[in-house]
């Protein structure tokens, strides 16, 4: 592809419905998502009874707001309406933008990849004209008006969906998940109760078909949706695959949020006529009808920024992946590079850590019972994950400082099951954790994994 | 129209590939958890609380035998029935799920060390109301140890609080009050199980955090690693103190128990483990066998082997130790934490591994994953 075939591209111009159904089924899911949460009582419990959180490395000024920490949770369910009706729609999306990531960057016990999707995708919405198009803001501004808006506004949300499939599917090409069909040999079979399937859950080539068909549907998907012949097929896939998935594993609104997302695969006519249906049950509202013209960003300097950001973050998303080649050991011992990698249903990791506090100056030692200080899910999550370990070392020396021990000693003992393996020591017991200084760098103290 | 076409084919595959094991029920090839349940609740759980509850209606006569005619052969009688009740209760400890879980049934009956100067506050008031959670130390199997083993050194002195002391008649009460508290606490738990509970256990053999299966285990595993392992030998050998607490062990005013106590538990949990019938006449389906068919598919290490070979280990270790533990803790405490190293292997067996092969979350948390 030559200098012009790239100028070209970026001339090109689609319809700007797809972006715009897009836009309306992100925030209802979106508000969808909020609501459940809030409604579980998970507000209350992952951020509001815990006494201790754990940060992401650099964030760690982030924290709960006590009980602010439902309006943070408000005025992100207040942002996605305002995404769903296209109503100040730059500002609302920030706005989700920065209280959804708020509140992920709060407790990284909660980690979840599909949270980091949601997080990188409004970041991407914040730079394309999603409300160009039967939105509240169109109604306002006549300029918005377009029938058209930038090609590449719309295949940067492709993109980002094709690397989510195609990374996971990468990343299910290992030897556990093809050849051991792990971890679902140990998910499935606990899944007796499922009718119709329960049984065959306990068949072991059951679970090697799942594994294989998941890897095969993970990398193909993409492909299979963006080519029109085989597109009506690749969502009845994404359909049942996400379905089946959704019944089989705790995994709340991901599920639904990828159907949906898939939707932008489709023909820009099948989505105007999508949006003359939605036009007709909402007369009320009296959003005009797109006139002709193709959206202008409102300045030079706003498009070439907007492509730019827009750039930057797809080749962040495509290198980010990869970092984990930069650190030696397995990478689901060790967990180097592991998070926001698309690893998506990978691996089964059970751990226990038991802490010694040692003051050096008595020589008295004593173990610390974890429910102390955390909670059943955040103890779990520790235990298993070398970054929480040495969080929570840091804690207790703080903790015992204040207790009158004038310079404590942290030891862990733990012991992780990666897989079906049997436990193995996982950090080096001997190691003072205090002594470590957090960074990216390679963790040495971590034990050496024996496959 | 195709693509229609094509999914009934996917369904129709997997609707013959399913109709090909079994729908009516577990094929023989599933590995059939009911079974599992029924033998929990049959062959252990139940026969468990019947003698257990056999044991608190002995404590509670001998009692009534012994504040009626307090004397020597009276105290002596009521001392054997604790002992034996408090050797019974090791078997059904384990089992807090249902009833006993609803009303707390181990905190009523076996918190210790006994708090005794609100216990003697009580006898001094006689007015209390052992039912709120804040007299749970305050009565159970360690309220009596302090009231027939604790209140003096000698017997005589002992028999004396309950004759003629000045307030005998309010030791009497509370002695009597606490053996009946611990007796209708057992029957309730006793009668749910017979009245509707056990087919509710077993019946509720799926997957969820609270199914059967998922519940049992976890209070298991709860069990040996709190109450067990922390309760019996870690929290008074200091594990978690930095320092010895030999005012922590199970039994001690009594002073001769608390090695056996400990060891009834270590049978108790591996009996279960293994589905070792109660009577001692068999065994059924169980955590082991339930380990050994997912063995089959996974090529790992016997799981099932290893945690019995941590429970003997276990086991041995704590056989050599004092009979009383206090002594042993105050004369030589690095048996009691060999004993405790010994015992917390098998913490990360039961949690780490068994849990993850059984794919039960020690956490309740209703959170999403991916």
């Amino acid at each position: 592809m030559n200098r012009s075939a790239v100028a070209t591209y970026f001339q090109r111009t689609t319809s700007a419905a797809p972006l715009a159904v897009f836009r309306i089924l992100f925030g209802i899911m979106m508000l969808w998502s909020i609501i459940r949460f809030a409604t579980n009582g998970w507000i209350q419990k992952l951020y509001i009874e815990p006494t201790y959180f754990f940060s992401y490395y650099g964030f760690e000024w982030v924290k709960p707001l006590g009980s602010y920490t439902y309006l943070l949770f408000i005025l992100c369910g207040l942002s996605t309406i305002g995404i769903t009706l296209g109503y100040r729609y730059r500002a609302s999306i920030l706005l989700f933008f920065l209280s959804f990531t708020y509140i992920e960057l709060m407790d990284k016990t909660t980690y979840l990849n599909h949270y980091y999707f949601i997080s990188v995708l409004s970041f991407l919405m914040i730079w394309l004209p999603a409300n160009a198009h039967f939105s509240l803001d169109a109604k306002r501004i006549p300029e918005l008006r377009v029938k058209e808006i930038p090609q590449w506004c719309v295949d940067a949300i492709k993109l980002l969906i094709g690397i989510v499939y195609f990374y996971a599917g990468l990343a299910k090409l290992n030897s556990d998940w093809l050849f051991k069909a792990m971890p679902l040999q140990i998910w499935l079979p606990a899944k007796y109760d499922i009718p119709l399937l329960g049984s065959l859950f306990q068949q072991e080539w059951t679970h090697y078909a799942f594994s294989w068909a998941g890897a095969i549907y993970d990398l193909s998907i993409p492909f299979l949706l963006l080519w029109k012949r085989t597109r009506a097929i690749a969502f009845i896939l994404v359909i049942t695959f996400h379905v089946l998935t959704g019944v089989l594993f705790p995994i709340g609104m991901f599920p639904y949020i990828m159907i949906a997302s898939a939707t932008i695969f489709f023909s820009p006519e099948l989505h105007e006529r999508v949006l003359a249906k939605l036009r007709k049950g909402t007369s009320f509202l009296k959003i005009p009808k797109a006139e002709q013209g193709s959206y202008a960003f409102s300045s030079d300097l706003v498009k070439k920024t907007s492509l730019g950001v827009v750039s930057v973050l797809l080749i962040a998303q495509l290198l980010i992946p990869f970092r984990f080649l930069l650190y030696p050991g397995n990478l689901y011992w060790t967990e180097e590079g592991y998070r926001f990698s698309w690893r998506v249903m990978l691996m089964e990791k059970a751990g226990y850590a038991n802490f010694k506090v040692v003051d050096p100056e008595t020589g008295r030692q004593f173990y610390i019972d974890n429910s102390r200080f955390l909670t059943s899910f955040q103890e779990k999550q520790m235990a298993t994950q070398p970054d929480f370990i040495l969080e929570y070392a840091y804690f207790l020396e703080d903790y015992y400082k204040n207790e009158g021990i004038k310079d404590p000693q942290i030891y862990v003992e733990s012991y992780v099951a990666l897989n079906g393996r049997s436990s193995q020591p996982y950090v080096d017991p001997n190691v003072d954790l205090t002594t470590i200084t957090p960074s990216l760098k390679h963790r040495t103290w971590i034990l050496p994994f024996n496959d | 129209m195709r693509a229609l076409t094509i999914l009934f084919l996917l369904l129709s595959v997997l609707t013959v590939s399913c109709t090909e094991t079994d729908l009516s029920g577990p094929s023989s090839n599933d590995f059939d958890r009911q079974a599992m349940l029924e033998n929990w609740a049959d062959n252990i759980i139940i026969p468990s609380y019947e003698a257990f509850s056999g044991h608190m209606a002995t404590l509670h006569a001998d009692a009534e035998a012994f504040t009626t005619t307090p004397n020597q052969t009276t105290l002596d009688q009521l001392r054997n029935s604790w002992e034996t009740a408090y050797l019974s209760w090791q078997n059904v400890s384990q089992f807090e799920i249902g009833t006993a879980a609803q009303i707390r049934y181990r905190d009523n009956m076996n918190i210790y060390p006994v708090n005794t100067t609100e216990l003697e506050k009580n006898i001094a008031d006689g007015s209390y109301n052992l039912s709120l959670p804040a007299e749970n130390d305050r009565q159970g199997f360690p309220a009596l140890d302090y009231l027939l083993f604790g209140l003096s050194t000698n017997d005589g002195d002992i028999l004396d609080y309950y004759t003629t002391h000045q307030n005998a008649d309010g030791y009497k009460t509370y002695l009597l009050a606490v053996t009946e508290r611990m007796k209708g606490l057992t029957d309730t738990v006793l009668d749910s199980w017979k009245a509707g509970y056990r087919e509710e256990f077993v019946q509720n053999s799926g997957n969820g955090a609270n199914s059967s299966v998922d519940m049992m285990v976890n209070d298991y595993v709860f069990y040996y690693e709190k109450v067990l392992r922390a309760g019996k030998i870690g929290i008074p050998a200091g594990v978690f103190s930095g320092s010895p607490l030999p005012t922590h062990v199970e039994a001690y005013y009594n002073q001769e128990l608390s090695k056996a106590l400990a060891l009834e538990a270590i049978d108790a949990a591996q009996a279960f483990f293994n589905g070792e019938y109660f009577d001692g006449n068999g065994s059924g389906e169980s955590l082991k066998s339930y380990l050994d068919f997912l063995n089959t598919m996974k090529e790992g290490a016997d799981l099932s082997n290893r945690i019995n070979t941590q429970f003997e280990s276990a086991r041995s270790q704590a056989n050599s130790l004092s009979s009383n533990f206090r002594v042993q803790i105050n004369t030589d405490n690095s048996a009691m934490l060999s004993t405790y190293d010994q015992l917390q292997r098998n913490v990360v067996f039961l949690k780490v591994d068994m849990l993850q092969a059984l794919n039960i979350n020690v956490d309740y948390i209703d959170a999403d994953g991916d």
